[in-house]
């Protein structure tokens, strides 16, 4: 680890305990200790990110396309603006929505007692904020989904050799397919076999989460299997001294050796999943982020690219945080601090 | 004195590429209740693999080990091993590591206060209960040893296989860990097998030192017994005689009598075989 990751560490365990004045004046003083350090990671990235943005405004004002100019930071920035506030307007509309029905429905009952009210639910379209939320959870979903079946089965893989003998050219064949090569497949079976009347779930967040879902499952797989599978031998024999059953063995020996490798399977398969989801929203119609990018574009209006550009950023924040959490969680998690790296 | 364990005529042949490689034949070796007995010899002698039959890791090719009267077919607790590069669970704290093998072992039969009070205990004979509560990447090596040692002892077993317990210490370290196992010896008394590469460690800490021949087909070559009085101290048995003379006898078997005759080029250690394992499966 170099010594400028020690330093944005401690910065972020200072900001976790104080307040953001004293965490300021902390800061003021590191700026006063070391002003190399400060120059290095808190200077040189404001100015790539201004460098950046003049370079995008610049070259965005000599494109034309037939929606009018390509957007640059400005107008990104205003659509920012805008659609936050569709999304505070209709959850306005939403509310006064439910409030009329109340009302209507209340009068209906006092004018005669035996009216069971129906409530119907507001029909308004997702906001961007709501598809957002959309994206997040069908990504979730469909991580955990593969982590409940990649890492029990990478264990197994790496325990038996005759067993991952059987499963290896498998898993080698199937990773490097694209998972979009998978969707048509996924929405025909989830079309034939998912039959209900009244769905839990859309059908299109089913197709989009079980897509990201085989895409999460070859990193975990493979990742967990090469952990449990390089354990020491002599932690073996130690367990084999103690005569610890087969499921000690793993609970005390197997598992926590190799939660090292299994968090850096989980995080390459979420990096992953989040550039899939979007491409698998397009394709699925699930109500997500790729959709929302996917309806601008045929929307075609003079703000759809600055609109496809703030998803576009906002994709990438999230997918950052989403990495950052992953880390955090491994460095918590994971005994072998040294292994944990960017 | 009666005998605890009997290793009776233990051959030992591996199956190789090149066809069956006999690493030791007939090795008889019989050991009483209580005393420390080295095993030396030159690398590639098959001291390790001898140990782990006994430990029960490996399975002879032909003939047994008897313990109490029972044939020795699987590995367990009451033949604990202490490894050279210590072996503890990185992830669990020096108490937390000696408690999975207490809990295992005694289980039922301890209740909680008891537990506790046997993990303590068996870490204090190693000095090690001012630092229990530390993980094995927080202490230094003597004192990683030291618990391996304690989590050992925790067994209560029959017999304590140690297979070059303080071979990767420096020599300060090592005296230091000499003189500690000496301490607890004279308290507990137990049946030890040790393997090791140093003669002065060997004399200084047997009651016999087994001399193996050098391979393929090593055997059992001298066994020298070493009636210096206990308890003993390394600065005076510096000037003892018949310590120089003891120490000479194991030279002499080491170096005339067993001359390893290609010291170039070095065997494949154990912990080389297993780094280029990870290589291949990373």
């Amino acid at each position: 680890m170099t010594d400028a990751t020690v330093v944005s560490q401690s910065v972020h365990g200072e900001q976790n305990k104080l307040s953001p004045l004293s965490f300021l004046s902390r800061l003021s003083e590191k700026i006063a200790v070391n002003p190399g350090k400060v120059f290095s990671t808190v200077l040189m990235p404001i100015i790539g990110i201004v460098v950046f943005l003049l370079i995008w405004s610049g070259a965005a004002r000599n494109i034309d396309t037939s929606l009018g100019k390509f957007p640059g930071p400005v107008v990104v920035w205003e659509q920012f603006g805008s659609l936050y506030q569709e999304h505070v307007t209709e959850r306005e509309k939403a509310e006064a929505f439910y409030e009329r029905q109340e009302k209507r429905n209340a009068a209906r009952v006092a004018k005669d007692p035996d009216y069971v009210p129906k409530i119907w639910a507001y029909t308004g379209k997702e906001t961007f904020l709501d598809q957002i939320a959309t994206s997040l959870v069908t990504v979730m979903s469909g991580f955990m989904l593969a982590a409940l079946i990649a890492i029990p089965l990478g264990i197994v893989i790496g325990l038996n050799k005759t067993l991952n003998a059987a499963v290896n050219p498998i898993i080698q064949i199937f990773k490097p397919v694209s998972p979009l090569a998978w969707l048509p497949l996924v929405t025909m079976v989830v079309s034939a076999l998912y039959i209900s009347p009244d769905p839990l779930v859309a059908k299109s967040f089913l197709n989009s989460m079980i897509t990201v879902m085989l895409c999460c499952l070859w990193p975990m797989v493979i990742n967990t299997s090469v952990g449990v599978y390089s354990l020491d031998s002599d932690l073996v024999n130690v367990s084999r001294v103690l005569r610890l059953p087969a499921l000690k063995h793993v609970q005390k020996i197997v598992l926590p050796a190799s939660v090292p490798m299994i968090f850096t399977g989980m995080r390459l398969s979420l990096g992953v999943a989040w550039m899939v989801l979007i491409a698998a929203e397009m394709l699925a119609q699930n109500p997500g982020l790729g959709k929302f990018v996917w309806d601008e574009f045929q929307n075609g209006s003079s703000n759809s690219l600055a609109r496809i550009m703030v998803a576009v950023i906002v994709i990438g924040v999230i997918g950052f945080g989403l990495d950052r959490t992953m880390l955090q969680i491994q460095r918590f998690v994971s005994w072998d601090k040294s292994k944990v790296s960017h | 004195m009666s005998t605890l364990l009997d290793i009776s005529h233990i051959d030992m042949v591996f199956d190789t590429p090149k066809g069956p490689f006999t690493a030791f034949k007939g090795v008889d070796l019989k050991i009483a209740k209580g005393e420390f007995v080295s095993l030396i010899g030159h690398s590639g002698c098959g001291k390790s693999t001898v140990l782990n039959i006994v430990a029960g890791l490996l399975q002879a090719s032909s003939g047994g080990v008897i313990l109490n009267g029972r044939e020795v077919s699987e590995p367990g607790p009451d033949r604990a091993v202490v490894f050279q590069n210590h072996s503890l669970l990185s992830w669990l704290t020096a108490y937390q590591n000696v408690e999975l093998a207490v809990k295992q072992v005694f289980g039922r039969s301890k209740n909680k206060a008891e537990t506790k009070e046997w993990i303590e205990h068996n870490l204090q004979l190693v000095h090690m209960d001012h630092a229990m509560h530390k993980r094995p990447d927080e202490i230094s090596g003597g004192m990683k040893q030291r618990v391996g040692i304690a989590r050992a002892l925790a067994m209560q077993p029959e017999i304590l296989l140690m297979d070059e317990p303080f071979g990767a210490l420096d020599a300060l370290t090592r005296a230091h860990m000499q003189d500690s196992l000496m301490e607890i010896q004279q308290e507990l008394n137990n049946t030890v097998i040790m393997i090791t590469h140093d003669v002065d460690e060997a004399v200084l800490l047997s009651d016999r030192i087994v001399m193996m021949s050098n391979g393929p087909a090593a055997t059992v070559g001298e066994i020298l017994e070493i009636n210096l009085e206990r308890p003993r101290d390394r600065l005076e048995l510096a000037q003892d005689p018949e310590y120089t003379r003891l120490r000479s006898e194991v030279l002499k078997f080491l170096y005339e009598k067993q001359r390893k005759v290609e010291p170039i080029v070095k065997p494949r250690t154990r912990k080389k075989v297993k780094e280029s394992r990870q290589h291949e499966a990373a």
